[in-house]
Order: C-alpha cells, then sequence, then structure tokens
C-alpha cells in the first residue's frame, strides 16, 4: 500500500487493517527500548476511587494479576471506556506495563477500546434470539435510538447525540426471553417493537425501562411451586421428623441417614 | 430407562425446589427451607475421603458439557498438605444455556454451599466463581449472599469453627464463550487472555497458579448439598443407572413455553419439549432440535422420543452437553441456522489452532455462499469435508462444536442445502441483480482461496 509515506500506517489506521508489507515494515522499526515500561504512579495521577477499587482486587487473589479483569472493569466503570489514560493508571497501580492490560482489553467482548454511547445496549442475535425475530428487534432499537443498523451488528455503533451504544451479541444466557437485550448490564425480554421504542425513551428520561420486561421479575417457567416429588418430600420429613422448623445452625442436628452424629 | 414406578409426568424439583419462594437468595430463607445442613455433615461427619466417596457413590455426572464423573474428578486431585483450588464455571455462554443464570440468581446459596463442601473435599482453601460478565446483576446476587455467608461462618479463615479455611471469590469475566472451556477459563483467572492450554496436565494435577483443581460446572455443585445431606443412595433413586439425578434443561427456540424446566435425567425429551415447554405453535413442527446446546449434532422430528439421558443421546449420535434443547420449527431455514451457529464459532474462536481458526472462519464463508447462491451442490460435499478435518484436530473441543453441529446439518438436510443454493441462485442471477453468483462460480468475495483449492484436492 503506497498512502502517505510521510505519516506511517500503524497511526493512520488499527493495526488489524495494515497489509502484510506495512506490518513487517512496522515490525523492522520497533525497538525493545521503545517499549512502554511500568508507569509510576506519580505520572499517572490515579483518581483515588478507582486506585482503591484496583487495590481491593488486588488483595483478593493469592497472584495480583488475576485482578487484571477487575481493574479494567473499574477503569471501564470509571471513564465509560478503557481509555489509554486509564489502562496506565490500572497498570500503575497493578505494576504491569499498559501493554499487558491493553491485550487483555482486546480479547474480551465487553471492554470498549474507544468511547461509546452512555447507555450500554447489547443485543442477541444467536439462533434462539434469531428465531424469534432478534435482527427485527436490534434495527427497532438502532431506529429509535438513532444509530446505524448494520454497523450496530457488527461491530456496535453509537447514536449521534451519544446517548447509546448498541451492539449485535452472541448468545447473552437467556434464550427463556428472546428476543432480548442487555441494557445497562440487566437483562429485558421478550422486547417488540413497541418494548424497544418504551426501552429506548425511558433511558432518555432517566427511567428504568421496560421494568415488567425485566429478568429479575420472571418465575420459573414451570410455574407455581408443585407438590413435592415423595422421593423429596421423603427426604424432608426425615431430616424434620418433628415437623418443627429444620434447625439451622447445628452441625450435629439433621441426620437423615441414621448415622450417629459424631460430637 | 428410568425406574420403572418411579418415573413421574412433569417436573422434578430438587435443585429448583422452593426456586421461586420470596427471599431465597437470603441465608435466611435459605436455611429455613433446610439449606446449610449439608455443610455441616460435611465437616463434622465426613473425613475428606468419606465425602468424595459420597460423591463418586452418587454417580453425579458434569453439568457443564463433558459429563465426567465428578466424585472422580475431585479424587484425581492430590492429597496433602498444598494449594489446591476449586472453580466453579459459571461462564454459561453456549447458546440455548441458561439454567445457570436461574439457579445463580434464585438459590445462590445452595451453589455456595456445595463450592464449600468441595472446597473441604478435595482440601482446597479458596473456590473462585468464574461468572461470565454478562451475567453482572447475577454477580451482584452472589455477591450478596458470599457476604452473608460469610458473616454466618459458613466461609472464611475458619468455617463452623473447624479450622478449616474456605475463601470465596465471585470473578467476573469479561465476554469470551471460550472462558468456558476450563483451562481457558483458568488462563483468564490468572489474569491472561482466555487461550486453552494443552492437556495434559489435566488441571486436577496442575490447575490454576500451578495447583491441583478441580473445576466443575454450576448445577454441578449445586447438586452437592442434596447428595450429602440425604446421601448417595437416595440421590440415585433419580435418573437412570448411567445418569442418576435430575437435569435442569433449558428450553427455547420455537417453543411456546421457553424456560428452565428441572426433570429427571431420563424421561422422554418429547415429553420436556412438548409437555413442559407447550412445543412449537399450532400448527407448526419440530424440524430440527440440539439436544444439548448449539455444539450439539442436531436431531429431527423422528428422534423426539429419546429418553433424555447422558447415554441415550451419544447412542443417538449427538449429546446431551449442557442440557440446553433449542428447537427450530418447519419455518426455519437449516443453512440458515448453519450460518448462525458457523459465524458464532468463528467468533469465539480464540485463534491459538489453525483446524479452528481457519475451520470456522471457512465454513462460516462457505455458508454465506450457500445462502447467496453462489455455491454448487460439490461445495456441501467441502463443507462436509473440512467439518471432518476440523474434529479431533484441535486444541480444545472448540473447533468440533462447530464442527459437528454444522456437519449434521449438512448431512441430515442436504436436499435443503442443495434447494437453498438452486433458490438464492435463481433470484441472484435474475437480470440486473449484480455479481449474479451463478452455481459454478467460484471465483466470488475472495473465495478462491488456497484452503478451497486444498480440500477440494483431497
Ligand atoms: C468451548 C467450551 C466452552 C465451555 N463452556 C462451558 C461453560 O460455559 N460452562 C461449563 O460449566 N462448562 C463449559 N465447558 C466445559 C468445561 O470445559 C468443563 O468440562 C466443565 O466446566 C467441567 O465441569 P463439570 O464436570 O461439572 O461439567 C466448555 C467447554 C468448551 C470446550
Ligand atoms: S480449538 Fe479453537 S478455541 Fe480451542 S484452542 Fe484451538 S483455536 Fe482456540
Ligand atoms: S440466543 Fe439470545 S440469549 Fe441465547
Amino acid at each position: 500500500m503506497s498512502g502517505d509515506l510521510r505519516q506511517p500506517a500503524h497511526l493512520t489506521h488499527p493495526t488489524d487493517e495494515l497489509s502484510a508489507a506495512e506490518r513487517r515494515e512496522l515490525i523492522a522499526t520497533m525497538r525493545p527500548e521503545d517499549a512502554a515500561g511500568v508507569p509510576e504512579l506519580h505520572e499517572v495521577g490515579v483518581p483515588d476511587e478507582l486506585r482503591e477499587l484496583i487495590e481491593e482486587a488486588m488483595g483478593r487473589y493469592p497472584q495480583i494479576r488475576s485482578a487484571s479483569l477487575p481493574a479494567l472493569w473499574a477503569v471501564q466503570r470509571h471513564y465509560g471506556w478503557c481509555s489509554p489514560q486509564g489502562i496506565r493508571q490500572a497498570a500503575a497501580v497493578m505494576g504491569v506495563t499498559p501493554a499487558y492490560l491493553e491485550a487483555l482489553a482486546t480479547f474480551y467482548d465487553l471492554y470498549h477500546t474507544a468511547p461509546v454511547g452512555l447507555h450500554r445496549v447489547l443485543v442477541c442475535h444467536n439462533i434462539s434470539c434469531w428465531m424469534n425475530g432478534g435482527d427485527e428487534l436490534l434495527r427497532e432499537l438502532c431506529a429509535a435510538a438513532g444509530a446505524n443498523p448494520d454497523e450496530a451488528g457488527d461491530h456496535g455503533a453509537s447514536s449521534a447525540d451519544g446517548e447509546f451504544f448498541i451492539q449485535g451479541f452472541e448468545c447473552l444466557g437467556a434464550c427463556d426471553l428472546a428476543p432480548m437485550a442487555s441494557i445497562d448490564d440487566r437483562y429485558y425480554g421478550p422486547l417488540d417493537a413497541a418494548d424497544a421504542v418504551a426501552a429506548i425513551e425511558a433511558l432518555r428520561a432517566g427511567e428504568q425501562p421496560v421494568p415488567e420486561k425485566a429478568l429479575s421479575r420472571r418465575p420459573a417457567a414451570g410455574g407455581p411451586e408443585p407438590d413435592p416429588d415423595p422421593r423429596v418430600a421423603e427426604a424432608e420429613a426425615s431430616a424434620n421428623p418433628a415437623g418443627h422448623g429444620p434447625r439451622a445452625d447445628g452441625p450435629t442436628g439433621d441426620d437423615s441417614r441414621g448415622r450417629g452424629p459424631h460430637g | 430407562m428410568t425406574r420403572e414406578g418411579e418415573a413421574r409426568m412433569g417436573e422434578t424439583r430438587l435443585l429448583f425446589r422452593h426456586i421461586d419462594e420470596p427471599g431465597l437468595a437470603s441465608i435466611e430463607t435459605y436455611r429455613r427451607l433446610g439449606g446449610y445442613r449439608a455443610l455441616p455433615r460435611a465437616v463434622h461427619d465426613l473425613e475428606s475421603q468419606e465425602l468424595l466417596e459420597a460423591l463418586e457413590a452418587s454417580g453425579l455426572r458434569g453439568r457443564g458439557g463433558a459429563g465426567f464423573s465428578m466424585g472422580k474428578k475431585g479424587s484425581f486431585l492430590p492429597r496433602g498438605e498444598m494449594e489446591k483450588y476449586v472453580c466453579c464455571n459459571a461462564d454459561e455462554s453456549e447458546p440455548g444455556a441458561f439454567k445457570d443464570r436461574e439457579l445463580m440468581q434464585k438459590n445462590p446459596h445452595q451453589l455456595i454451599e456445595g463450592c464449600a463442601i468441595a472446597a473441604l473435599a478435595v482440601g482446597a482453601a479458596y473456590v473462585f466463581i468464574f461468572i461470565r460478565g454478562e451475567y453482572w446483576e447475577v454477580a451482584d446476587v452472589l455477591d450478596r449472599a458470599v457476604a452473608e455467608a460469610y458473616e454466618a461462618g459458613y466461609l472464611g479463615a475458619d468455617v463452623l469453627d473447624t479450622g478449616n479455611r474456605v475463601e470465596l471469590v465471585v470473578h467476573r469475566g469479561a465476554g469470551a464463550y471460550i472462558c468456558g472451556e476450563e483451562t481457558g477459563l483458568l488462563d483468564s483467572l490468572e489474569g491472561k487472555r482466555g487461550n486453552p492450554r494443552l492437556k495434559p496436565p489435566f488441571p486436577a494435577i496442575q490447575g490454576l497458579y500451578g495447583g491441583p483443581t478441580l473445576i466443575n460446572n454450576v448445577e454441578t455443585l449445586s447438586n452437592v448439598p442434596h447428595i450429602v445431606r440425604n446421601g448417595a443412595e437416595w440421590y440415585k433413586r433419580f435418573g437412570t443407572e448411567q445418569s442418576p439425578g435430575t437435569k435442569v434443561v433449558s428450553v427455547s427456540g420455537c417453543v411456546r413455553r421457553p424456560g428452565n424446566y428441572e426433570v429427571e435425567l431420563g424421561v422422554p425429551s418429547r415429553e420436556i419439549i412438548f409437555d413442559l415447554a407447550g412445543g412449537p405453535a399450532k400448527g407448526r413442527r419440530v424440524k430440527a432440535w440440539f439436544p444439548g446446546g448449539s455444539s450439539a449434532p442436531v436431531l429431527t422430528e423422528a428422534e423426539l422420543d429419546l429418553p433424555y439421558s447422558f447415554e441415550a443421546m451419544a447412542e443417538a449420535g449427538s449429546m446431551l452437553g449442557s442440557g440446553s434443547i433449542i428447537i427450530a420449527d418447519d419455518t426455519v431455514s437449516i443453512p440458515k441456522l448453519a450460518l448462525r451457529t458457523a459465524r458464532f464459532y468463528h467468533h469465539e474462536s480464540c485463534g491459538k489452532c489453525t483446524p479452528c481458526r481457519e475451520g470456522t472462519n471457512w465454513t462460516a464463508k462457505m455458508l454465506e455462499r450457500v445462502t447467496r447462491g453462489e455455491a454448487t451442490p460439490m461445495d456441501l460435499d467441502i463443507i462436509a469435508s473440512v467439518q471432518e478435518k476440523i474434529i479431533g484436530h484441535c486444541l480444545c473441543v472448540l473447533g468440533d462444536s462447530m464442527a459437528m453441529p454444522v456437519g449434521s446439518m449438512v448431512s441430515k438436510f442436504r436436499a435443503e442445502f442443495e434447494e437453498e443454493i438452486r433458490a438464492a441462485a435463481s433470484s441472484a442471477s435474475r437480470p440486473g441483480a449484480a455479481g449474479g453468483g451463478r452455481p459454478g462460480e467460484l471465483d466470488h468475495s475472495g473465495f478462491d482461496s488456497p484452503l478451497t483449492a486444498e480440500v477440494e484436492a483431497v
């Protein structure tokens, strides 16, 4: 590729899109001493709240690097995306290179390495949702929010006003709600065209979108509790012979198998 | 087969017992309904060894996909003092699966109790629940429940004043199906990209941070308190000889009442699909169904009476997998279904090994050609042969997970693929349609790749 020779290609477009020749050229210019090292804390000015979250995560694991995903979550929650600045700050707190965290941020689908709209709407386009109108739902949400549906379906797109980010996503583990969407990390479904419009309007008004379609309100599909299976009833009865409420605390309190309690 | 006299119509709720009881997610209600009575028993009544024996005797098989005996896997961990770990696989990212979500959201303490018992059984001081990042609201429920369990002394430095330490950490993933693969999960938990590892060594010997690690699915671990409380013999009264217990089955797609239903293993599949989930809409028929999530080879209408068990599904050339049934009715185009399936695996392939990285990519491209009418029936042979070359040649089974269902669709519904090619081609080659794409033309959309040539040559 010819292009503007004064500007190296990797500075003008994403490295994923470089030609083989451009790649070779880029690699030839790389020197170990140019690699960014671990940033010093005083160089990056980490906000206290962010620093606390990351340090708390580091304390939860036997090894510090396990806190990498929690650290990136903290960055994304703080800045709205995994910004280069946020990544440098997290790297400084953790004592790793920014490249280390960048390699993770680009691997995992839920991290954004570019700024995105305020409300994140992930629309499932996998098998069960597709069979139930998931593609249409994506288009309706995009129309209501003012986002480009083709881009949204591909890699996600933000609305022109910056209020929304909409992305077609793989199975979200809620095929019982098909077609469904995750809106600001909560699940809703099944959603029809009217729900799509209502959800976007509610978000604009700062309200919870379509609360009646929230996963958290959904009862088990099998309906009200059936009579227990006789074998389950038997076990429950022998665990609780006198018909009193089961003892919750005593280590020797229940003995449904007839073994003698060991003190 | 389900033992005579004990098979019941409808649901058999064991893990789902009281599932919609208000407040079940709180420790108070869980205890009122008999919860946290297995953990004291595990601590006081059983030496670690016996605990594992009971789990092995129960015949409990893993509910995450492979169906391996849980007790046996636990017994592979070396004994003695060393840093060992338990990981609960709550990544649940396979299309069609959503059972772990409901189990965790509504009854988190059942899982926590199971995790704590598993940790005692293998001598691990740390449990990590790896939950997919998309389940943020469910992870919040888990976090609250874990805090309650610490407070009550079921977790922590000194579990129930016995000197046993069990720490439990809820770890949120960030969107990658491959982290459900057990070694991908371990790498991700160590703070790396979720690339699977070469096995052996198996995680039971060398897992998290290089230490012996027991990895089990949410539903597997949720069974544990029931087995410990009521005994292996009692547990084996449910299900079939080779598949004891119940199964929470996620049913979705073209059915009237999609959702999770808990049934005894071995009930006729038709009962789950029709009696419980309501079957397809009026006037529609089941055309194809995945018995075990999108990774399972599809079955047809003629196979609806198969018992729903690990062994019956394996015999039928498919698998029970995670226990998720997806129904496609007679309005669904199988080639388009195959394309959706292939695209998913292509998107999720971690790229570490060639047959999977390239095979998923080319399968998706070839299926696109089919649906655009640019393919020939011979391309179907190429698709089939690519699937054969993927199976058994990858580092983990993600590659196979695409190759098996796609291969089964092409072989069971070949006539429909050929019809799709014809129909798409005749509409695409109408005068004025750009880039006509007649059957036989191979020079479209960058498709004349070395791979095609290579596969054709074979
Ligand atoms: C690509 C891939 C994805 C997987 N995803 C999951 C998953 O989301 N949840 C799960 O429990 N097991 C999943 N598995 C299976 C795990 O590797 C492992 O077998 C399982 O967690 C073991 O637990 P079990 O014995 O209790 O079933 C996956 C396997 C593969 C190859
Ligand atoms: S089979 Fe696919 S997902 Fe698994 S290691 Fe290989 S490339 Fe990665
Ligand atoms: S297919 Fe949409 S949530 Fe599973």
